[in-house]
């Protein structure tokens, strides 16, 4: 055991031995639990403790909340160290009430008691006690009932130095917490000539203070500046010896030359021509430093001086008015750029992001286009290539353009998975803005696609199509090249997609040649359409009847293979739906109406380009325009960062087939265009599906649905429920029902709205909640009655107390009925109650994870399913539904960061069950593999059976 | 800003944890866990900085454990790096040549420098020497203390 410093606890240091010396998990909380135990009585005895055994137990506490654990007494006690008048009880009685009470606990005002009394002893280092203590807490209690005394210690001439410096930070914390309770008004003028204090601590401290009200109020505290440039100016030509302790490894006061750095970065270069004047020599004499030979070789020197070299050259790009300084400033980050630190290399690409933006410095820093360029290739650290991307990006204008999207496109090859996207994202924004020769664009995203297939996002080959589409000299280009990518024998969905998209427009373009005539055109189509997803497959039979208009020469080939078993038959509503339409309109239409019908479509409107929008929306921060148009506001260049990445934007412009249901589109053009298709499933049938449905007569029972059969649709809005509790479950013209959800442990309210659409009255409204023979055990059901009169425009409620006692795979059904205008209506839903909802998520380490996963190793305990993927792959939206789900997301447990793996526990009255669970996604194959271990078999798979239909 | 402080081995074990706003505890928890996991698996030859959610850390080991640091966008990291290498000069100073143990031991120590030295996420004082002196300081009253009680043990005051 080490010695321990000070006034040694005994007690303490032979408890926090043994808890070193326990050899597992287990053994260290039954340690920690008799002594908990212990201390509990101790605090709870009839003898009353001495402050030393109270400090002593209360410091115990803290070691073990600082382990991790909860702590849930020993407050008051802590509370009562505070007015011992033993400094080292004090002294831990405030360190425990700064770690471990919240600013809401009802201690707060007993704390503040003992802070206003501290305030005003004799003893400076009383002071600084109670000071460091309202700078950790920093509630706006404090900030209101003893913040007002704050400025007056701060800069009273009476207030030694320490207790100064705290007080500067101190009163920066409340500030920050609690702006509005110490208005400063009347000490501004004080505050500010803090910054001549002779004592360099108090300057430090007082720096950041300023700079924060800087901050808020930038014209009240205008008169800081001459000062902090004429503090720096001192600092900056010191000798090292000048300073004294000040002096850091022969730099001479660090941190308060960053500081000043910092704060003249709030305002625009100093009017005052003396001043700015000196300000400029400040600058140039730290970049003339940088090129003297270190003073020490220690990397402590190095950091420090450098920490105030980029401090400054962020001052000179925020100033952006000395051409001088910036092209200064580029040239030693270049220098930067092959030093042997990673560090500084990582600094300078990041900086030099902010130059490239200067219109003074854009040029110089192109001439390290190279360097970022090998950067990009060699470095080992992917953050550092990262950086070189975001460079590269920054730096991109036309003259470079071509040279640049030619080398991320080669890296991209290579590149780290995490960047891959945002770099798709980057090539294809710079290739379309500094294209002149648009068959180069069409060249670089066919390469992207090519090359990263997968990262590549819908607004990335929405764009491209949209300008081909507007772009006439581009079309015969784009067709022919896309054709001959199709050839590979190989090539990528998204591939097909464009490839489909852009032959059906302007195939014809191609056509003369022999080698790409219709036929082969469309046999080179086919021969992809059943390796992909029904989403393209939809698309491609747009193309099909597109091809049927231009080439009316392969219409039969054509018409076979719409009116194919397998496509007329398929088992996907949205295809069948899509070949029986198609076959028919080319049998009935007259190749007039075909050619309206099927014709070019028209020029989409000029707007931001959506991928631009996409890349901000993935990084706020990532709004740099390179070029001509310059963002003068710094730091705010693209940041890579692909952690936070948010679920996809809604796409803005959807020039093919996706499967929403178009329930209400009334346009013929609107359902034939490729724009949306009809949707057979839709059940509000009655509003004029449109065209389509009047030509081949086949409407779609909606109602009438007799005994306990489900009404249409009424499945599919049930499993929309399983990764949410809000929303629609229902909806036609007369009725809409919503629901809404609340579960806690085994519990659950569900409330059920009934919106009346129509301007009448329904009658006679019921519903009742069924339980299955099957569930009735399982399941609790308290309803609510709810009113037979339903007015129209009205809205209803009726609430449902469930608990959930055993587990159950069918759900209850919901059965309603009413009269409207005399006809009997009748509906019958599932209600979104399934045993999922009684998951609560759970946390756990990958020590933990691994250790119950084995112990859940026998075959009946696991459910494992492999299924196709039913929705895009998109890491954001599984991991949203993961958690919808009720399972929580654990990092760091699966070494594949794609994999989902998570922990849940599951209430029932009759027991809780943990729950495993583990989701592979495989993004090549759209498949996914679930493995759900649990301790009882019917669970795993009652889960399973429910995540399988989800992703 | 400095957002938080983290000392960590290199088994994962959090050993010191300084937040300098309020979070919430299960939020504390979580970052944490994050944080070790992440910077654990970073080889040597790395570089010390990375972004993370909107924040930047920036990390150094020093023997078995590491420092770990979460600034602001605008903070200067190679500086933070510096307020680290401080951190653990005033704690080798006081400590005499500092290891892992005297941390476990000493957490409250390790607290009351830090206080001394960063407060309100800002760096206070940067001089060693007023830092020592004001701990120094500190030391002295509980030696007072501990002088009183002994004798008050033997009935002499």
């Amino acid at each position: 055991m080490p010695t321990v410093k000070g006034d040694g606890m005994r007690g303490l240091a032979v408890f926090i031995s043994d808890i070193r010396n326990c050899k597992s998990k287990e053994a260290e909380i039954k340690r920690i639990n008799k002594e908990l135990a212990n201390i509990r009585s101790k605090f709870k005895g009839d003898k009353t403790l001495d402050g030393y055994q109270k400090k002593k137990y209360v410091c115990k506490l803290l070691f073990i909340f600082l382990l991790g654990h909860d702590i849930d007494f020993g407050h008051m006690e802590a509370v009562n160290l505070l007015s011992s008048n033993k400094y080292t009880e004090k002294q831990i009685g405030y360190l425990f009430i700064s770690v471990l009470v919240g600013a809401s606990s009802d201690l707060m005002k007993l704390v503040i008691q003992s802070i206003k009394n501290d305030l005003v002893s004799r003893n400076p280092i009383h002071i600084n006690l109670a000071l460091h203590c309202m700078a950790n807490v920093g509630s706006r209690e404090m900030a209101d009932s003893v913040g007002g005394d704050i400025p007056k210690l701060l800069t009273s001439g009476e207030t030694i130095d320490s207790v100064k410096q705290s007080a500067g930070l101190t009163l920066l914390r409340l500030q920050r917490s609690s702006p509005e309770m110490i208005p400063l008004g009347e000490w501004t003028s004080r505050i500010i000539h803090l910054l001549n204090d002779q004592h360099m601590g108090v300057v430090t401290s007082a720096t950041s203070l300023i700079e924060a009200l800087v901050r808020k109020n930038p014209d009240e505290y205008k008169s800081c500046v001459s000062l902090a440039v004429s503090r720096l100016s001192r600092i900056v030509t010191a000798s090292y010896t000048d300073l004294q302790d000040y002096t850091y490894y022969f730099v001479p006061a660090p941190w308060l030359s960053v500081k000043l750095l910092r704060l003249l970065q709030n305002y625009p270069p100093p009017e005052d021509p003396s001043v700015r004047t000196r300000l400029t020599e400040c600058l140039e004499t730290i970049l003339n430093k940088a090129q003297e030979p270190p003073k020490s070789k220690k990397v402590q020197h190095s950091n420090a001086k450098n920490a105030v070299l980029f401090e400054a050259i962020n001052l000179i790009i925020h100033m952006d008015s000395d051409p001088n300084l910036l092209v200064r400033a580029c040239n030693q980050l270049g220098q930067f750029l092959q030093h042997k630190e990673t560090n500084l290399r990582y600094l300078a690409l990041e900086s030099m992001c902010l130059l490239a933006t200067s219109e003074f410095s854009h040029e110089a820093v192109k001439k390290h286009q190279d360097t970022v360029i090998t950067a990009l290739k060699t470095e080992r650290d992917v953050s550092v290539r990262q950086r070189a991307v975001d460079l590269l990006y920054a730096m991109c204008d036309r003259s470079n353009a071509e040279e640049i999207v030619g080398e991320m496109l080669e890296y991209l090859e290579s590149a780290d998975y995490s960047i891959r996207e945002e770099m798709v994202l980057k090539v294809a924004i710079l290739a379309e803005k500094y294209a002149v020769d648009y068959t180069w664009y069409v060249d670089v995203i066919l390469n992207l696609i090519r090359i990263a297939g997968d990262y590549v996002s819908e607004e990335v080959w929405y764009r491209v199509i949209q300008i081909v589409i507007n772009r006439d000299d581009v079309q015969g280009y784009a067709a022919k090249t896309v054709f001959e990518a199709l050839q590979a024998p190989a090539c990528h969905e998204n591939m097909v997609k464009v490839g489909g998209y852009i032959l059906g427009e302007f195939g014809n373009l191609i056509a003369g040649d022999p080698r790409s005539s219709p036929l082969v055109q469309f046999q080179l189509l086919h021969s992809k359409y059943h390796l992909c997803s029904p989403n393209t497959r939809g698309l491609l039979l747009s193309t099909y009847i597109k091809f049927i208009n231009l080439f009316p020469e392969i219409k039969t080939s054509i018409q076979e293979i719409l009116g194919s078993d397998n496509n007329l038959r398929n088992p996907d509503v949205e295809l069948q739906q899509r070949c029986i339409e198609y076959l028919q309109l080319s049998t009935v239409a007259s190749p007039d109406v075909l050619a309206t019908v099927l014709e070019e479509m028209p020029p989409f409107p000029e707007r931001e380009s959506s991928i631009l929008a996409k890349l901000k929306k993935k990084k706020p921060t990532a709004t740099a325009e390179g070029g001509e148009e310059k963002e003068k506001e710094p730091r705010t260049i693209p940041q890579a960062q692909v952690s936070t990445a948010e679920p996809a934007a809604p796409v803005p412009l959807q020039p093919v087939g996706n499967t929403a249901p178009a329930a209400n589109t009334g346009g013929a053009i609107d359902l034939l265009g490729l724009d949306t298709a009809p949707a057979p499933a839709a059940p509000a049938a009655s509003s004029g599906l449109g065209f389509l449905v009047d030509v081949f007569g086949d409407q779609p029972a909606t109602n009438g649905v007799d005994d306990d059969s489900l009404t249409p649709g009424a499945e599919e809005n049930f499993k929309k429920f399983f990764c949410k509790q809000n929303g629609v479950l229902f909806e036609n013209d007369l009725l809409q029902i919503g629901i809404k959800a609340e579960y806690r442990q085994n519990l659950a309210r569900v409330g059920v709205f009934f919106g009346n659409k129509t301007t009448f009255q329904f009658t006679n409204f019921t519903s009742n909640l069924v339980l299955a023979d099957s569930i009735k055990s399982a399941v609790s059901v308290q309803p609510k009655a709810v009113d037979p009169v339903v007015d129209g425009g009205a809205q209803v409620q009726q609430l449902f107390n469930i608990e959930c006692i055993d587990n159950f795979t069918d759900a209850p059904l919901l059965k309603i009925s009413f009269t409207h205008s005399g006809q009997m209506q009748k509906l019958n839903l599932k209600l979104p109650v399934i045993i999922s909802k009684f998951l609560e998520p759970a946390e756990m380490n990958s020590e933990a994870f691994f250790t119950r996963w084995k112990a859940l190793s026998q075959p009946e305990q696991e459910c494992q399913k492999i299924f196709k993927a039913q929705f895009p792959q998109d890491t954001e939206q599984v991991k949203q539904k993961v958690l919808g789900f009720g399972l929580s997301i654990l990092q760091g447990i699966d070494p594949n960061p794609d994999n989902f793996v998570s922990s849940a526990i599951l209430h029932t009255r009759n027991q809780q069950v943990g729950c495993l669970v583990r989701l592979e996604p495989n993004k090549q194959m759209q498949m996914y593999r679930l493995t759900i271990r649990s301790t009882k078999p019917e669970i795993s798979k009652a889960l399973g059976d429910l995540l399988e239909t989800q992703f | 800003m400095m957002q938080f402080m983290l000392l960590f081995s290199r088994q994962g074990k959090l050993r010191l944890q300084k937040w300098f706003s309020a979070y919430p505890d299960r939020v504390k928890k979580k970052t944490t866990r994050e944080l070790i996991t992440l910077v654990l698996a970073r080889k040597p030859k790395m570089c010390s900085f990375l972004e993370w959610k909107d924040l930047k850390i920036v990390y150094k080991r020093y023997a078995s454990l590491y420092f770990c640091c979460a600034i602001e966008r605008d903070d200067n990291e190679l500086l933070t790096l510096e307020t680290i290498h401080r951190y653990v000069e005033l704690l080798d100073k006081y400590f005499g040549s500092v290891c892992e143990l005297d941390i476990i031991f000493n957490f409250e120590k390790a607290y009351f420098m830090l206080d001394e030295f960063l407060l309100g996420g800002e760096v206070q004082e940067t001089s060693k020497k007023n830092v020592l002196k004001a701990i120094a300081a500190q030391d002295l009253l509980q030696e007072d203390e501990a002088v009183e009680s002994a004798l008050k043990e033997y009935g002499l005051y």
